[in-house]
C-alpha cells in the first residue's frame, strides 16, 4: 500500500536536514501555496467540466465535444477567452469595493482549504479546531457577494447580494448543527481526530438515524450555502438575469465562478471528511479479506471518490429540481430544518452520552 | 433620435419615479424571463410586487398594415410571423374569413388534414410552453425533453409543408399540397412516442414538491375578472371560464370528434398549468379520431386565380394554443382588404399579469408569465 504520507514526510525530513528551521517553514509554505493555487486551477477545470457532462447527461445531449479529447479542454478554452476579456467596471459602480469583491470570495474559498485532509497524512493545517474554523471562514464569502451586490450599482446585483445574505447567513445555522451531531459523537474538533474516529466504521453507518437525517440537513443546507440550484436565488438567471455578478465580465466573473465551484468541493470534502470517514477506507465488520482489499486502494482515491460522489449528487439536484420562491426558502430553514437539527442534536448527544452508537 | 447616453439618462429617470421604499426594475427587453422583447417596468417593495406595467412595441411590424396592400393569397403568409408557434392557426383563421366571403365549400379532406395540423401545432406549442415554463421557475432539464418530442412534430411539418416554424400551409380553399405519403404513419408514431413521454413530464415536473408549492395559490385570477380582462384560450380556462372556440363555435370537423374541454377551476397559475398539460391529452385523442378517416378527394377547392372578396365586413375565429384569434377584414370589394385587424390573445392575456401579480413576489411573477404563454409577436403585431 502505498501513500502521499511518505513523501510529504520525507520532503520534510530533508527540508529541516538542509536548512535552518525558518527557511525550511518558509520553503514549506511557498511549496503548500503553489500546490493550493496549482489544485484551485485543477478543481477549476475538472469541476466545470464535470458539471456539463452531468447537464449534458441528465438532458439528453452530448456536451461539449470539441476541444481536446471528449471536449476535455473546453474549459481550458473558456478560461483562456475569459483571461483576455476585458474586466469592465461599470460607470456609477463603487471601483474599489467592486473590483476587491471577486477576490473576497476566492480568498475566503482557498483558506477553508487549509484543514482538510485529502489523504492520509496529506493535510495543509492540522489545526485542532478545524471544523471550527471551516463553519468560521466559511460564512465570510457572504461579505464578497453583499460586496459585489452592493458595490455593482444594479438593482438585480442588489437584490441578487440580499437574497444571498439572507440565505447564507440562515442555511449557515443548520449546516453547523448538523456538523455540531458529527463533534458531539466524536468528541474533537479537529478533522485528523474525526476522520481516526471513523476507523472501524463511517459516522453515517455508524451513528444511526440520527446522523442520517443530520446528513441530509448538511447536504441541503450546504446546497443553498454554495448559491446551488434548486436555491440559487441569488442568480436566478430568469429572475434576476445574474444576480450579484451581473455586471462582472472578463476574469472577475471567472473568480465568482471559479469560487462556486471551489466551494461546492469543499463543503463536499468536509461531508465527506465528516459523515464517509474522509480518508478511510470502506471496511465491513470482522471481513478481513474485504477490509484488507479495501485498505490496498490508496486514500487519496478514497477521499476523492466520496467528495466527487458528493459532487455528483449536488449537481444531480441543480439538474433536476426548479427553483424555491425567497420565502418558501426561508421558511425551509427556519420552520422545518432548524428545528429538526436541533432536535436531532439532541439525540445524537443522548447517543453520545449512552454510548450506543456502533 | 437618441443618443446613447440619452437613452441611459432617460431609463434612470424612467426608473427613480417610485416613492419612498420603492424599488422600479426595468424586466426586459432584453432579460431571460420575458421570452422576447417584453419589457415590464415593475415596482417594488424589498421583493413584494407592487405594480407591473407592460411596455410593448419593440417587436411591432405593422402586420395588420401591411396586409392591407397585400392580396388575399398573400396576406395569409405575413401571419405566420405573429404568433409563430401556432402558425398553422394563424393561417387557418385567415383563410377561413377569406373563404367565409367568398363563400368556398372546403373539400373534406382538407377539413381533416387542417385539424390535424391544428392539434399537432397546439401540442408543439404547448410542448415548447411547458420547457420554457420550467426553465422560468429555474429547471432547466425540461426544456430539453420537451424539445425531443417538439422535433418529431417539426419533422412532419417538414415533410407536409416544407417548413418547421412558419408553415404557410392552409390556403383560400384548402392547404396548399397534399399531405406526405408517410404522414399517417408518421403521426401515428410520434402519437405512440409522445404517449409513452407524456407521463415523464408529469414525473419530472408535475408532481415536483417545489413545483407545486411555486405554482398553487398564486397568480390567481378570478372568474370574473378573467372575463373582464377578456382573457381566452388556457389562461381562462385555468379560471373555469368555457370558451373553447372549437366546442362553442365549432369550425371544420371539431363538431365530429369526441374531446373534453379542459377546466380548472382554482384559477392559480397551477391550474392554468394543468389545463395546457391536459389540452395536450386532448390534442391526442382528437388526431387518434381523425388520422386513420382522412378521406379520398380534393385537398384544395378550386377558386380563382384572383381572389375578390364582396364587399362587407367578416369575422372569423379559431382557437389558437394560446386563446382566441380574431380575424375582422373589411372589403371595399378589391384584391386587397380595406382594413384588417387581429384578436390576439397574448395581448389580452398579458392585461391581467398586473392583476395577478400585485402582492406576490419577483420569482412567482416569472411563474405567471410562464403561465400566460405569452408569445411577444403575437403581442405587438
Amino acid at each position: 500500500m502505498f501513500s502521499l504520507e511518505g513523501i510529504t514526510k520525507s520532503l520534510q525530513d530533508w527540508l529541516y536536514l538542509n536548512f535552518n528551521p525558518t527557511w525550511a517553514l518558509v520553503i514549506e509554505c511557498l511549496i503548500v501555496i503553489v500546490l493550493a493555487i496549482a489544485l484551485f486551477a485543477f478543481l477549476g477545470l475538472v469541476l466545470v467540466l464535470m458539471e456539463r457532462k452531468v447537464a449534458a447527461h441528465m438532458q439528453i445531449r452530448l456536451g461539449p465535444n470539441r476541444v481536446g479529447p471528449k471536449g476535455m479542454f473546453q474549459t481550458a478554452a473558456d478560461t483562456l477567452k475569459l483571461i483576455m476579456k476585458e474586466g469592465l467596471t461599470p460607470d456609477g459602480a463603487d471601483k474599489f469595493l467592486f473590483n476587491l469583491a471577486p477576490f473576497v470570495v476566492m480568498i475566503v474559498a482557498m483558506l477553508i482549504l487549509a484543514p482538510i485532509a485529502f489523504a492520509k497524512g496529506f493535510q495543509i493545517w492540522d489545526i485542532n479546531i478545524g471544523v471550527l474554523y471551516v463553519s468560521a471562514i466559511s460564512s465570510l464569502s457572504v461579505i464578497g457577494i453583499l460586496m459585489a451586490g452592493w458595490a455593482s450599482n444594479n438593482k438585480y446585483s442588489l437584490l441578487g447580494a440580499m437574497r444571498s445574505g439572507a440565505q447564507i447567513v440562515s442555511y449557515e445555522l443548520s449546516a453547523g448543527i448538523s456538523i455540531l451531531c458529527i463533534v458531539v459523537l466524536s468528541g474533537s474538533l479537529s478533522i485528523n481526530e474525526i476522520i481516526a474516529s471513523q476507523q472501524n466504521g463511517w459516522w453515517l453507518f455508524k451513528g444511526h438515524i440520527p446522523v442520517i437525517i443530520a446528513f441530509v440537513i448538511f447536504m441541503i443546507a450546504v446546497t443553498a450555502e454554495t448559491n446551488r440550484a434548486p436555491f440559487d436565488l441569488a442568480e436566478a438567471e430568469s429572475e434576476l438575469t445574474a444576480g450579484f455578478h451581473t455586471e462582472y465580465s472578463g476574469m472577475k466573473f471567472a473568480l465568482f465562478f471559479l469560487a462556486e465551484y471551489i466551494n461546492i468541493f469543499i463543503v463536499c470534502a468536509i461531508g465527506a471528511t465528516l459523515f464517509l470517514g474522509g480518508w478511510m477506507p470502506f471496511h465491513i465488520g470482522n471481513w478481513q479479506d474485504f477490509n484488507h482489499i479495501m485498505d490496498y486502494i490508496p486514500s487519496s482515491i478514497w477521499f476523492f471518490g466520496k467528495t466527487f460522489f458528493l459532487i455528483f449528487l449536488i449537481m444531480w439536484f441543480r439538474w433536476t429540481f426548479p427553483r424555491l420562491r425567497v420565502d418558501q426558502l426561508l421558511n425551509l430553514e427556519w420552520k422545518y430544518l432548524l428545528p429538526i437539527s436541533l432536535f436531532n442534536l439532541l439525540l445524537v448527544t443522548v447517543i453520545a452520552i449512552f454510548g450506543w452508537h456502533f | 433620435m437618441y443618443t446613447e447616453t440619452q437613452i441611459i439618462k432617460d431609463t434612470t429617470q424612467f426608473s427613480s419615479n417610485g416613492h419612498e421604499g420603492e424599488l422600479v426594475i426595468n424586466v426586459g427587453p432584453q432579460h431571460p424571463a420575458t421570452h422576447g422583447v417584453l419589457h415590464l417596468v415593475i415596482t417594488l417593495n424589498g421583493e413584494t410586487i407592487k405594480k407591473v406595467e407592460p411596455h410593448l412595441g419593440y417587436i411591432h411590424r405593422s402586420i395588420e398594415k401591411m396586409c392591407e396592400s397585400l392580396t388575399y393569397r398573400q396576406f395569409i403568409y405575413v401571419t405566420s410571423r405573429m404568433d409563430y408557434l401556432s402558425a398553422h392557426m394563424n393561417n387557418h383563421a385567415c383563410a377561413m374569413t377569406v373563404e367565409k366571403g367568398l363563400q368556398i365549400e372546403v373539400p373534406p379532406r382538407a377539413q381533416y388534414i387542417r385539424v390535424i395540423m391544428d392539434e399537432l401545432t397546439r401540442i408543439a406549442s404547448h410542448e415548447l410552453w411547458w420547457g420554457a415554463m420550467a426553465m422560468d421557475l429555474g429547471a432547466f432539464t425540461p426544456f430539453f425533453y420537451a424539445f425531443r418530442e417538439r422535433e418529431t412534430i417539426n419533422d412532419i411539418m417538414e415533410e407536409t409543408c416544407g417548413a418547421r416554424l412558419t408553415m404557410n400551409y392552409m390556403v383560400p380553399g384548402g392547404v396548399m399540397a397534399d399531405i406526405h405519403p408517410l404522414f399517417q404513419q408518421k403521426v401515428k408514431d410520434f402519437i405512440k412516442l409522445f404517449k409513452s413521454k407524456i407521463d415523464e413530464y408529469d414525473e419530472l415536473v408535475t408532481g415536483n414538491i417545489i413545483f407545486q408549492n411555486r405554482m398553487k395559490g398564486v397568480g390567481l385570477l378570478s372568474k370574473e375578472d378573467a372575463i373582464s380582462y377578456g382573457c381566452s384560450g388556457p389562461v381562462a380556462r385555468g379560471s373555469g371560464v368555457s370558451c373553447d372556440i372549437r366546442k362553442l363555435y365549432p369550425y371544420e370537423v371539431y363538431d365530429k370528434v369526441a374531446f373534453d374541454e379542459v377546466l380548472e377551476n382554482e384559477g392559480d397559475s397551477f391550474a392554468r398549468y394543468m389545463v395546457r398539460v391536459r389540452e395536450m391529452h386532448q390534442s391526442i385523442r382528437i388526431i387518434e379520431q381523425l388520422i386513420d378517416n382522412i378521406p379520398e378527394g380534393d385537398f384544395q377547392a378550386k377558386t380563382k386565380a384572383v381572389l375578390k372578396l364582396p364587399k362587407g365586413e367578416f369575422y372569423t375565429r379559431v382557437e389558437t394554443a394560446r386563446g382566441e384569434l380574431g380575424v375582422y377584414i373589411v372589403s371595399e370589394g378589391g384584391t386587397t382588404p380595406y382594413r384588417i385587424k387581429f384578436r390576439s390573445p397574448g395581448f389580452s392575456n398579458l392585461s391581467a399579469l398586473d392583476h395577478m401579480a400585485r402582492g406576490s413576489k419577483i420569482g412567482d411573477l416569472m411563474a405567471m408569465m410562464g403561465t400566460l404563454d405569452l408569445v411577444i409577436p403575437d403581442i405587438d403585431r
